[in-house]
């Protein structure tokens, strides 16, 4: 909260002003930001970085979707407490992730798929 | 948890005490005591339904991990049909919309009416272009069959079915007519509200209803947005009929034992296609009927098959950029996996997660409206802007999660 | 403590008796008032017949499932399809009970009730969100209708696939309908935590709640965190029985475990949506007609919201034999006895609590008793089956059944009756029929152990779950169960007839009825529509030393010794033990 910068062009007169209007220039700059972050990661996905793909992919996504949350909405200024509940939001999905992708990663193994056929030429496949 | 709760109630009650010989505004609901209390519920509220909406989609990313994890070459096989072009038009779109959304939200808290109004029609435009790129993109691949497990019916040799083929494969008839013409089934509705909203334009300015006119006329702009998505797409779908072209030239000289390296590059650098356009059906169908006629050697057939439909199909940028690679892994890889429970499974997810994310944007469409037709009738200030933050957040999030599904999708090798 | 009448010279405190303009329940009159009510108190009405209805239907299925079991061969259904009916039976009384009574129950009915009461608030966040939820459980509820008069539903509640995209029955309209239940839930939820975070008034601390409100924020964190989940579940398995989209289906290499995972990480977390605020009225009741402050309450406190995370972590003890890697099975059995630790915090707490307390044995007590008994059986026997070696052999056995029984119905069940008791002269400013409501605890208790102890026997013995017909050598065991459930049903049936019977002849009750400190009862029985005119003094809610028994008016009052006019100086948060 202390750090919630009151603006003062808000209307509020006497009452106490809970608006915080983000500057234009800050929204334009992270929006360039974030155009230039979805150019880079088109761009890269021409270099083959083998395994690290993913990796790259999701830390550069990551990175764009904290601009959007810290400034877009505005997180970087909200109460301590929403910051808590959104980002633990994550946390949650993080166990589900984990837990869900280690498991059939273990079971994987004992799989058997089923097979479609392979006829592209002829005839639609199955 | 504790401490930092305590903190704005009792900043709220401090406020109750000062706001006291101030009246109820309208703005204010009865059983708040504050507007900021009631901006601070709302906040809140928003930031929870934000949480489930996560959840909401976590879901389908852990499906989404789970079968890439166990199938990477599929997706990667199949994620060349997308048309990375028409996704990063569609994030640049969604991008500017989270712009223009977030300077609504800085106009209705100073004020500013006029511009806010402007502010959520653009928001409302882009939101109508990205559908319209979304309608190209689903119906293109309706059409060719590119979709989910149970019903994908791709077929390499022959990537454009008639409503007479689709009928052999087992659709009824008003299926087959459906797939074949999906995109006008998908543009109709926009048609009908298009038309809606400017019959209600041209109604309120013969009645001389200024209130009314303010909303339909943005309102008009915005629905037309959606048919100037489709026409973007349909130009930078037409950009991958050139990668047709150039594909079938591959194709060609694959046929002819020719190394097709050098016709390569041109269909792929970053999804920028440079050759020149080749898009004539009736090349089409000769390259294939020649294929089919002259190659008994149904491994050849099919690689040739498989490399032409990738190049050819939607995916327009295949984002491949040296050779080497192509050849390695996408021949191998797509022709054993353009199938029902390979491709078709990516195609499964595919849809479940931008077919959620589009329900989202349609959701978003409706609160935007009655924003805009609130933000006309000016009832947004400094002390009440909630709706246009919620709303705002809202629409992020939505934002936040095509960031994520950008790459997961259309840019997988 | 509030032994002996009221001290001379010191000053009584008590609303009185609202004015039917004040009476939430008689300020406006005419259907559309309740049907467009934004009342929290009205919407918690709405829910508590509409969950009661649902159980009653569900109730009545139970008992066609007990009657059918009352022979090896089946009692009910015979012939070809007697299976299939006896499928579908079992499902719709665990559909119903699970989506339509036991999830809502507590937290919608009575939680929309009491939360802004008890918080000394007007009403929740968001009453029309409050009031579209009521409706969500309404469409809801016409779709599980729509699935039992359309081709009927016989997956189970899980809807377990491969079976679930196979089967004929109406899986589509159920699984709509508990995805509709879902949003319900949810917005009930979001709706209490920002109630509970934005809402109290001054001096309401967070220590300062009553536990009833910590067990339903916590729950509340479940139904936002986990019920999303269960969303995305159900219309995946719709895309699957429409579109084959493969991702659960293994006829297109689609994963069943994986359904498996999906389901219970919501539904693992949301046993504990049925389970928490139960314990957060337990709480509240032990304190109250034990005439004494709760024993630790931080530790309850801290235990409802550690339930409530911990609860995330344990979803794989319902797979241990669906085909998880034995890694996964080994650390969701480890993690699952971690969630045995708050639990046992709370029933060691209510005993302390109880531990030379004044207890009054009144009905609400009456089940309150009973609920710890039942929970404590209910939950010891989770153990076994958290445990791998022990789950190998009693996985969907009757040992299972058993065991959620003695959770849901000698839990919630029970708790939820005791809570409605103790809050009925609240809702409807109506005293009940002492005798009667203690009998009817005293046959639901009877009742309820007869059917259910000889499961656990049946399920250790190898009786598997869900089976329309048995071995003879059950039968003796079985029979016992249904002459148990039958006594149940007689003694639920009693408690619907004390409370109604209270509604036409009860006498008039007071304001505070029980001795109780929390805010809802220093308002009027019922409470006005407004609750508070002004924000209501906070006071510790389990401070019952001013609270004495006036014989004369057969009520208790809140009792100040002196007037004073400076406040009495006191903390800014006060450590609340
Ligand atoms: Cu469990």
């Amino acid at each position: 909260m202390s750090d919630h910068a009151h603006s003062s062009d808000g209307h509020g007169g006497d009452g106490h002003d809970f608006a915080h209007p983000m500057p234009v220039s800050m929204l334009l700059s992270v929006f360039f930001a974030l155009v230039i972050l979805t150019v880079v990661t088109v761009a890269q996905a021409s270099f083959d970085l083998g395994s690290y793909d993913v990796l790259v992919v999701m830390a550069i996504a990551t990175l764009k979707a904290t601009l959007v949350a810290l400034f877009f909405m505005h997180l970087a200024w909200d109460k301590p407490f929403n910051i808590a509940v959104f980002v633990g939001s994550f946390i949650f999905v993080g166990l589900f992730v984990i837990f869900t992708l280690g498991d059939s990663d273990m079971t994987s193994d004992s799989f058997e798929p089923k097979i479609d056929e392979v006829v592209p030429m002829v005839a639609e496949s199955n | 948890m504790s401490t930092a709760q305590a903190d704005p109630v009792s900043d709220d009650a401090s406020h109750g005490e000062h706001g006291h010989d101030h009246d109820h505004p309208a703005f204010l609901a009865h059983h708040f005591d504050t507007p900021e209390q009631q901006f601070d519920s709302g906040k809140l509220g928003i930031w929870l339904f934000l949480v489930t909406e996560v959840l909401f989609f976590s879901g389908m990313f852990v499906a989404y991990a789970i079968f890439r994890n166990l199938r990477p070459d599929v997706f990667v096989g199949s994620s060349e049909f997308l048309n990375t072009k028409l996704g990063a038009i569609n994030t640049g779109v969604l991008l500017f919309s989270s712009l223009t959304m977030a300077w609504a939200v800085r106009c209705s808290q100073t004020g500013e009416h006029k511009k806010l109004t402007g502010m959520l029609a653009a928001t409302l435009s882009c939101s109508m272009v990205f559908l319209g790129v979304k309608a190209i993109e689903y119906s293109h691949k309706w059409g060719m069959g590119l979709l989910p497990a149970g019903t994908f019916f791709y077929d390499p040799a022959n990537p454009h079915p008639t409503t007479d083929q689709l009928e052999t494969l087992g659709f009824t008839s008003g299926t087959a007519f459906f797939l074949h013409n999906s995109l006008y089934f998908l543009c109709a509705p926009f048609l009908i509200v298009l038309l809606g909203v400017v019959a209600w334009l041209i109604l309120s300015i013969v009645k001389g209803n200024k209130f009314q006119t303010a909303c339909a006329m943005p309102l008009t702009i915005v629905c037309l947005s959606f048919f100037g998505g489709v026409g973007l797409g349909v130009i930078l779908e037409s950009g991958s009929e050139e990668g047709h072209g150039a594909a079938h030239d591959v194709a060609g000289h694959h046929g002819e034992g020719v190394a097709h390296s050098d016709a390569v590059p041109s269909v792929i650098d970053d999804g920028k296609v440079a050759a020149p356009a080749l898009n004539d059906d009736a090349s089409e169908t000769s390259v294939l009927e020649r294929l089919a006629t002259d190659s008994t050697n149904t491994g050849l057939m099919s690689d040739v098959a498989a490399r032409q439909a990738q190049a050819s199909v939607a995916s327009g940028a295949v984002v491949r950029g040296d050779d080497t690679n192509f050849e390695g892994g996408i021949s191998e890889a797509s022709a054993n996996v353009l199938t029902q429970r390979q491709a078709g499974k990516f195609f499964s997810i595919y849809y479940c997660m931008t077919g959620v994310h589009a329900i989202h944007i349609l959701g978003g469409i409706a609160v935007l409206v009655w924003l805009l037709i609130r933000s006309v009738r000016q009832d947004f200030n400094s002390r009440y802007f909630g709706p246009v933050d919620y709303v705002g957040l809202y629409w992020h999030l939505v934002d936040l999660i095509w960031i994520y599904l950008f790459p997961l999708l259309y840019l997988i090798r | 403590m509030s032994s002996g009448s009221i001290p001379p010279g010191s000053v009584v405190k008590d609303p009185g008796f609202p004015t039917k303009q004040e009476n939430y329940l008689t300020n406006s009159k005419g259907i559309l008032s309740w049907m467009f009510t934004l009342d929290h108190k009205r919407i918690g009405v709405m829910y508590l017949v509409g969950v009661s209805l649902a159980f009653l239907f569900a109730g009545i299925l139970a008992l066609l499932i007990r009657y059918h079991l009352m022979e090896p061969d089946g009692k009910l259904f015979k012939g070809a399809n007697a299976n299939n009916m006896y499928n579908q039976l079992f499902t719709l009384h665990g559909a119903v009970m699970v989506f339509l009574f036991i999830i809502p129950s507590i937290p919608a009915a009575l939680g929309n009730f009491l939360v802004p009461v008890m918080l000394g608030a007007k009403d929740v966040a968001f009453p029309r969100l409050n009031l579209a939820s009521f409706y969500l459980w309404c469409a809801g509820a016409i779709f599980f209708v729509a699935a039992l008069f359309g081709t009927g539903l016989d997956t189970g509640w899980t809807f377990y696939t491969p079976y679930s995209t196979t089967t004929d029955t109406s899986v589509i309209a159920a699984t709509m309908g508990a995805f509709i239940l879902g949003f319900s839930s949810i917005f009930t939820g979001l709706n209490f935590i920002v109630t509970i975070n934005t809402m109290r008034p001054p001096g309401m601390t967070w220590f300062r709640m009553p536990l009833f409100l910590w067990a339903t924020y916590a729950t509340s964190i479940i139904q936002v965190l986990a019920t999303p989940v269960l969303g995305i579940t159900l219309l995946l398995l719709i895309a699957e029985r429409t579109l084959h989209i493969g991702i659960f289906d293994p006829e297109f290499n689609g994963d069943p475990v994986t359904y498996q995972h999906f389901f219970w990480f919501y539904s693992h977390p949301a046993v504990y949506i049925m389970i928490l605020p139960a314990f957060g009225i337990i709480s509240d009741l032990i304190a109250v007609h034990s005439h004494k402050r709760i024993f630790g309450y931080r530790f309850i406190a801290y235990s409802s919201i550690a339930i409530a995370l911990l609860g995330f972590l344990v979803w794989g003890h319902h797979m241990f034999t669906a085909g998880m890697s034995p890694m996964t099975t080994i650390i969701f059995s480890a993690l699952t006895f971690t969630v045995s630790v708050p639990s046992a915090i709370k029933v060691f707490n209510w005993l302390a609590t109880m531990y030379k307390g004044s207890i009054s044995l009144t009905t609400p007590m009456c089940f309150a008793l009973a609920f710890i008994f039942l929970f404590t059986i209910g939950g010891l026997t989770g153990l076994h089956l958290g445990t791998l070696a022990t789950d190998m052999h009693l996985h969907d056995t009757y040992f299972v059944v058993a065991h959620f029984h003695y959770v849901m119905v000698g839990g919630t069940l029970v708790a939820f009756l005791g809570g409605v008791f103790h809050w009925w002269p609240k809702m409807f400013g109506k005293m009940y029929s002492e005798a009667g409501g203690r009998l009817s605890s005293l046959i639901i208790f009877i009742g309820f152990n007869l059917t259910f102890l000889p499961q656990f026997v049946l399920g250790s013995r190898g009786m598997p779950r869900r089976y329309a017909t048995y071995d003879p050598e059950f039968a003796y065991l079985h029979q016992m169960s249904t002459y148990g459930a039958m006594l149940l049903g007689i003694g639920l049936l009693t408690a619907l007839v004390v409370l109604l019977h209270s509604l036409f002849r009860g006498k008039d009750a007071p304001a505070n009825p029980w001795g109780a400190a929390t805010l809802e009862w220093q308002c009027t029985s019922p409470p006005p529509f407004y609750n508070f005119e002004r924000a209501p003094v906070v006071g510790d809610p389990y401070d019952f030393s001013k609270i004495e028994w006036d014989s004369e008016n057969e009520r208790y009052v809140t009792v100040e010794p002196e007037r004073e006019t400076v406040p009495e100086e006191k903390p800014a948060i006060q450590p609340a033990h």
